[in-house]
């Protein structure tokens, strides 16, 4: 009879481990397994959250190692939820997620079901649109940051071309008005391509013959529309909702490089202005209840969010 | 049998000899910012390696990442740099949470004397508390926000005529701001060869200190003060006096009214860009450029000027500059402490003058060549003599950041009054010191 492979590990195995192995129930040498990586999770992510939630009590500065440090109680929470200048900034997260997930969401989508048509040359164009996806926040930044220059950039002389304006004349990173979709405008640019990615799956996933049973009960293309394609590929567009909206709360590198939070406050995101005050300010415990009042946020939004997510792909 | 014995003493000699200079030989970093005068250091320098035998590296972070990138240094007990030349602004932080190392002691033994050096670098770059004789920094770098302009468009009689035509005088270096003002008025938008020009380079940047370095120099000729009384955080009626409003407003009215489109979030680099380009008739910028200015083919030489920042009811700058320190976490600080004794040598200092650096030595500043050095040595030597500085507190960056936002939201973003973003200041400031347990 051949050796096989198993033997040949079972006979390789010391006796005493194998012996104290052989003891072990199936649960015991599951916890084995999975120990390490409940151990990396408890020191990497649950340990910080809770030494950060112990911390946002206290007024800490890591800079200040041998400051006393005092236990605050809530006042952090309180200047936090108080002070109206956090609140323009939660604004203008806000705005920025929802302005980029909406036409990221939109193009995404209409591009993905232009190149789901077969057509020449699509491979091609596939991999033109998602160019800007590829590159570096920081590089993105930059170089919109030129194409905004009201002398130079070559945004305000197509747009003075079109309106007829002095190019000079409106200054997209410059004016409070125009700064909150400058931004919009370059994070769409960006990552419009990966929504019509996730879009261009669920298109393609939809099999053939629905639509051919669609063809023969006479469905129109509009009513296929809406009764096949957008609800089959609603939880892929979900999908990609909830991962472009985790990923700009968080939005830092393009924004910072484009108007560092400028004109005054007007683009100055939450995470910003939290990098500002645990990194610049040094206000550690202020900076630590801001983050867990992000944290809370964003985790209740994501957790309603994913419920919703998993109704629809139970329909 | 003599001849072998001796070669071998002779070889054992040598090799014990070289082994005590490698033992003594270290490798020194020293951390700075990016810019000019850095080049200038790193040419003196090789003579310090020559002398010593020590190694010299240089670790030169860029200005909009400087302050960052080596407060977290200092801040995690870093070993990367064992000198550093670090703002005026952080020699509270650096004595009062033990990252420079105290060199009064250091400075008796080497017989260094702080009166050998100009003497509102010593206040502003060496001593914490302020104006105390206790010194955790040598001053290295002298420097003052002034200003350049187009001499050869100052001088063109077609110019002339017209600036004379609109405002009545002679156009030439203005002797206050508000002068200052409407030279810079005049030029925006103004045709000259063919090519819109605008009228003066100023800060404007968010992020790091920018817009504050400059409205500072509008702030101090108009009679800025943080307190009423020095030490005693008493910001009301200073801080947002009546003449600190108009200073403000007077900024934001330049701002709005005679600098180049786009001029948003504008620093030192971009002042640089904008008169090397022929866009603007002034820039305002640290003396320390100067030289390269004066340097630069196509808009140097005869085609600049320097002046001073001009005053209001009083004479006043925003003071630049640095000293240079050592790092308390350096293993090195034997080799470290050489290089200040070598700097602080008069010769050396007159050396570092040559090259491009801004000596703070008096012997280099009071030799009657001095102002007949360079065209902008006696700006320079005026400017010094009214400088003024931010907070130099340890909680220094987050009064910074704060008043870089109140500037920003008020002259940029056009929200509120100068009044309003004067009294949100101190109420931040106030939050601050109030942490700080100095109110």
């Amino acid at each position: 009879m051949s050796e096989t492979p198993v033997s040949r590990a079972a006979r390789a195995t010391p006796p005493t481990v194998a012996r104290k192995i052989k003891g072990l129930s199936d649960r015991a040498i599951a916890w084995i397994f999975v120990a390490p990586t409940i151990f990396l999770l408890l020191a990497i992510n649950i340990f910080p959250l809770i030494w950060t939630i112990r911390l946002s009590f206290t007024n800490f500065r890591a800079n200040r190692l041998n400051r006393e440090v005092e236990w605050v109680g809530l006042r952090n929470y309180e200047r936090i939820l108080t002070d109206t200048d956090i609140w323009l900034n939660m604004q203008a997260t806000a705005h920025f997620l929802f302005w980029t997930i909406f036409f990221q969401v939109l193009i995404g989508f209409t591009l993905a079901w232009l190149i789901n048509k077969k057509f020449k040359g699509n491979d091609l164009w596939t991999t033109i649109i998602v160019l800007p996806m590829m590159l570096s926040p920081a590089v993105v930044g930059n170089f919109w940051k030129f194409l905004y220059q009201p002398q130079i950039g070559l945004f305000n002389y197509i747009i003075a071309f079109f309106t007829g304006k002095d190019p000079s004349s409106f200054e997209m990173l410059g004016s409070v008005d125009l700064a909150p979709w400058s931004i919009v405008i370059v994070d769409t640019w960006m990552w419009t391509p990966f929504v019509m990615l996730i879009c261009l799956a669920g298109l393609r996933s939809i099999p053939d013959y629905i639509y051919e049973a669609a063809e023969i009960d006479r469905a129109s293309k509009l009513r296929q529309f809406f009764t096949i394609t957008i609800p089959m590929v609603l939880p892929f567009l979900m999908l990609a909702v909830l991962f472009r909206g985790i990923e700009n709360f968080k939005m830092f590198d393009l924004v910072v490089q484009l108007t560092g939070g400028g004109p005054g406050s007007t683009t100055e995101l939450t995470s910003i202005n939290l990098k500002r005050e645990a990194f610049e300010k040094w206000r550690t415990g202020y900076a630590s209840a801001y983050a867990i009042i992000l944290f809370v946020t964003v985790f209740g939004l994501a957790s309603i969010y994913v419920k919703a997510l998993n109704k629809v792909k139970e329909r | 049998m003599k001849f072998s014995k001796l070669t071998t003493v002779s070889a054992l000699s040598m090799a014990v000899a070289s082994l005590g200079a490698t033992a003594q030989a270290d490798d020194l970093t020293l951390c700075w910012a990016a810019w000019d005068p850095a080049n200038a250091l790193v040419e003196l320098s090789k003579e310090f390696e020559a002398q010593s035998g020590h190694n010299m590296s240089f670790e030169f972070i860029p200005w909009p990442n400087f302050a960052d990138r080596m407060l977290n240094e200092l801040n995690s007990g870093g070993k990367l740099c064992d000198l550093l030349i670090g703002d005026s602004q952080w020699i509270g932080g650096g004595a009062e949470n033990g990252h420079y190392v105290k060199l009064n002691d250091f400075f008796d033994a080497e017989g260094i004397s702080m009166g050998d050096f100009a003497d509102a670098t010593v206040y502003a770059y060496s001593t914490w508390p302020k104006g105390t004789p206790n010194y955790y920094a040598l001053p290295a770098m002298g420097d003052a926000n002034g200003w350049f302009y187009r001499k050869d468009w100052f001088a063109r009689d077609d110019i002339r005529d017209a600036f004379k035509a609109e405002t009545g005088r002679e156009l030439g270096e203005p002797k206050t701001q508000k002068e200052m003002l409407e030279i810079a008025q005049f030029f925006q938008g103004r045709e000259i060869d063919g090519q819109t020009v605008y009228g003066a380079a100023i800060f404007t940047e968010r992020g790091s200190e920018g817009i504050t370095m400059g409205v500072t120099s509008a702030l101090y000729p108009w009679g800025f003060k943080y307190e009423n009384t020095p030490g005693a955080y008493d910001m009301e009626g200073a801080v947002n006096s009546a003449e600190a409003v108009e200073a403000l407003e007077f900024y934001k009215e330049f701002y709005k009214t005679a600098t180049p489109p786009g001029y948003t979030n504008s620093y030192m680099g971009e002042s640089l860009d904008a008169f090397k380009s022929g866009q603007v008739a002034m820039a305002m910028n640290w003396f320390a450029f100067f030289p390269g200015l004066y340097a630069d083919p196509n808009t140097g030489g005869d085609k600049i000027d320097f002046f001073v920042n001009p005053p209001q009811n009083q004479a006043g700058s925003t003071l630049g500059g640095q000293g240079i320190s050592v790092v308390a976490y350096s293993d090195k600080q034997d080799a470290a402490l050489e290089y200040i004794k070598w700097f602080a040598n008069p010769e050396v200092q007159q050396k570092w003058w040559d090259l491009g650096g801004y000596s703070a030595h008096k012997a280099v500043l009071e030799s009657p060549d001095f102002v007949d050095s360079a065209p902008f040595a006696g700006d320079f030597l005026e400017a010094m003599g009214a400088v003024q500085d931010f907070w130099q507190e340890p909680a220094y960056a987050e009064l910074l950041l704060a008043m870089q936002k109140r500037i920003h939201d008020y002259v940029v973003a056009d929200q509120g009054t100068a009044q309003e973003a004067l009294d949100k200041l101190i109420e931040d400031w106030t939050e601050t010191f109030e942490d700080e347990g100095k109110l």
